[in-house]
């Protein structure tokens, strides 16, 4: 019985130690990006490797708030992150169901053709996609932006929606469509709130994806007023002198859009809400 | 029955006997019905992934240079055989091997232990979950910049710290060293990719059947049993998965390798990826970046075969 205590004791000591270790690796960097954001640029070389600067202004994330266009290039990539969230999964959930449910002529080449898509280097189709979306009025806007990013995660939200659906046991389903349900029906009432960590989880993906997509946005948007959150602190980088402060003051600003999105998100990650579902 | 539902599909037909009529409508339907739920994503990705797709990898047989506009046309494999004498590019496949199977596993083994220790109820779970995932929000852009700031020995501790505890003789800036400057994109890749496995690995977790455990507590079963009996097998199918689509991604994906070191110091942490990047890009010779993307194409194509071939055997093995 004691030893079973000690056990149990240097388990849970144990967990808290490695998390302990963990946290402080995953924050580490995002505190320095803070610290970074709040110090006076005269003191950003000098006092460079104290943990805390002696002197602390929020000057930067002013100038970032009032004097530059960072509110509407956030803006620009929540509207394309979420669109490009809920229309990635979407139309990959159904696909990932359709992978996971039937067997059909063509799935084996289907498949390798998602993989594909995958395989090679963005930088290499952006010409073709540039040539092909501007006839239809969809380069500098952010609708062909969805487009185009919808279609890139599509591959990935679906094997990974695919794998989410393998878990859910057929014979749910299967006795529901027995007691007179359709498929439809089934998938509606039954898979999908099985599903729906998995789902979350896929949205936050493809949100986070799309939130930090640098390439296309630079090559597809030419207007200011279209322009996302990290083609603008590339801008920090070529337009002016680099101002550090300044930039990590947005990169922190950057971080609260995604924050809401996952605290949001989390409660479905959580919950064991297939626990017990099938017995025997 | 090929086109049936893929399990218990004779379960649901065997009671009814239909009339000739409604059963042709109805095998019909079930034919047609995977192709409904799958028509969306396939238009899509035809129009916009592979047929973009196709014509970047034609660029690989023709001289495509920005800066030599005249010099243009259809070359053969010409590209193909300068690759062989390309030290720069036989360089930057050896690495990608380090940058991708680096990262992939310190990622995924990482993922695996704080998904697992998360899946636990204790106290303060909820704010350290919300805490743990935070690197996945920072564009990978950003956390590229942040990163090679936290290298850097004049505006960091870290090096200082490094080398109080022994690993580095004095405290220098490793993305400037030949020998380790690949090692900083691949720390960056960790930090950023950590959270994904966590997260996928943790909603797999929670599908498993809690009652599965309690059986095998009843039976005596300890953790490590329990771990590798009941947790690994029903992960499995999502691990692999994973591990395969992240393979893919890592080793196509340039940015903090652009970002942190360009490839240098003198190519030394240039993967395939970074060098099609500032192929295209840089000398915007788009012929030769293709024919590289080509050879990366086969190589995670033949990588995938295997991994596909692995597991079928495992199955074979299994009994099943």
């Amino acid at each position: 019985m004691t030893a079973y205590t000690i056990n149990r004791r240097l388990w849970s000591t144990g967990r808290y130690l490695a998390l302990s270790l963990y946290v402080l690796f995953a924050l580490f960097p995002l505190f320095w990006l803070f610290r970074v954001s709040i110090s006076p640029t005269k003191l950003l070389y000098t006092e460079g490797t104290s943990l805390w600067p002696s002197m602390v202004t929020i000057e930067n994330y002013l100038i970032v708030l009032q004097d530059t266009s960072f509110p509407t290039y956030f803006l620009n990539s929540v509207t394309v992150s979420l669109g490009t969230a809920l229309c990635t999964t979407l139309i990959a959930s159904a696909a990932g169901y359709a992978f996971s449910r039937f067997k059909f002529k063509g799935k084996a080449i289907i498949a390798f053709l998602l993989l594909l898509t995958q395989m090679f280097p963005l930088v290499m189709v952006i010409a073709p996609i540039y040539r092909l979306m501007q006839p239809l009025g969809l380069t500098d806007s952010l609708t062909g932006l969805i487009v185009v990013y919808t279609a890139f995660n599509t591959p990935f939200a679906t094997f990974l929606m695919q794998s989410f659906f393998d878990a859910v046991p057929k014979d749910l389903e299967d006795a529901a469509m027995i007691d007179g349900c359709t498929r439809f029906q089934a998938l509606i009432r039954i898979v999908l709130p099985l599903t729906l960590p998995g789902m979350m989880a896929t949205l936050g993906f493809i949100f986070t994806a799309a939130w930090s997509e640098l390439l296309f946005a630079l090559m597809l948007i030419n207007s200011e007023s279209q322009v996302t959150f990290p083609v603008g602190l590339l801008n920090f980088i070529s337009k002016f002198s680099v101002d550090w402060g300044q930039m990590m003051a947005a990169g922190f600003l950057a971080l609260i859009p995604a924050c809401i999105f996952f605290a949001l998100i989390q409660k479905y990650l959580v919950t064991g809400m297939t626990a017990g579902a099938v017995k025997g | 029955m090929s086109s049936s539902a893929s399990t218990s599909g004779p379960v649901i037909s065997s009671g009814l006997t239909p009339p000739p009529t409604t059963h042709r409508k109805r095998s019909f339907k079930r034919l047609a019905e995977p192709y409904f739920y799958l028509s969306p994503a396939l238009m899509l990705l035809a129009l916009v992934m592979i047929l973009p797709l196709v014509v970047g990898l034609s660029y690989a047989y023709q001289n495509i240079e920005l800066l030599n506009p005249f010099d243009r046309g259809w070359v053969g494999f010409k590209h193909f055989i300068a690759l062989e004498s390309d030290r720069v590019f036989w360089l930057a496949l050896k690495n990608t091997f380090v940058w991708t199977f680096g990262s992939l596993g310190l990622q995924f083994i990482f993922g695996l232990g704080l998904a697992l220790l998360l899946n636990q109820a204790f106290y303060g779970r909820k704010l350290i979950q919300a805490l743990v995932l935070l690197p996945w929000a920072v564009p990978t852009f950003l956390s590229g910049l942040n990163w090679a700031w936290l290298f850097n020995p004049v505006i960091s501790p870290i090096p200082h710290w490094l080398a109080a505890l022994g690993i580095l003789n004095e405290p220098y800036n490793i993305l400037a060293d030949p020998e380790l400057a690949i090692i900083g994109p691949i720390v960056a890749n960790v930090w950023f990719g950590i959270p994904f496995f966590a997260i996928t690995l943790m909603a797999g977790l929670q599908s498993i059947p809690k009652d599965l455990y309690e059986a095998a507590v009843i039976d005596g079963a300890t953790l490590w049993q329990q771990f590798t009996r009941i947790t690994l097998p029903l992960l499995a199918p999502i691990i692999a998965i994973t591990l395969l689509l992240r393979t893919v991604w890592i080793a196509n994906f340039a940015d903090l390798i652009v970002v942190m070191t360009n490839g240098g110091p003198a190519n030394s942490s240039q993967t395939i990826a970074s060098y099609i990047f500032s192929t295209a890009y840089k000398k915007l010779d788009f012929g030769y970046a293709s024919a590289v993307a080509t050879v990366l194409l086969l190589l995670l194509i033949i990588y995938a075969a295997l991994l596909f071939g692995m597991r079928k055997k495992l199955l074979e093995n299994s009994g099943n």
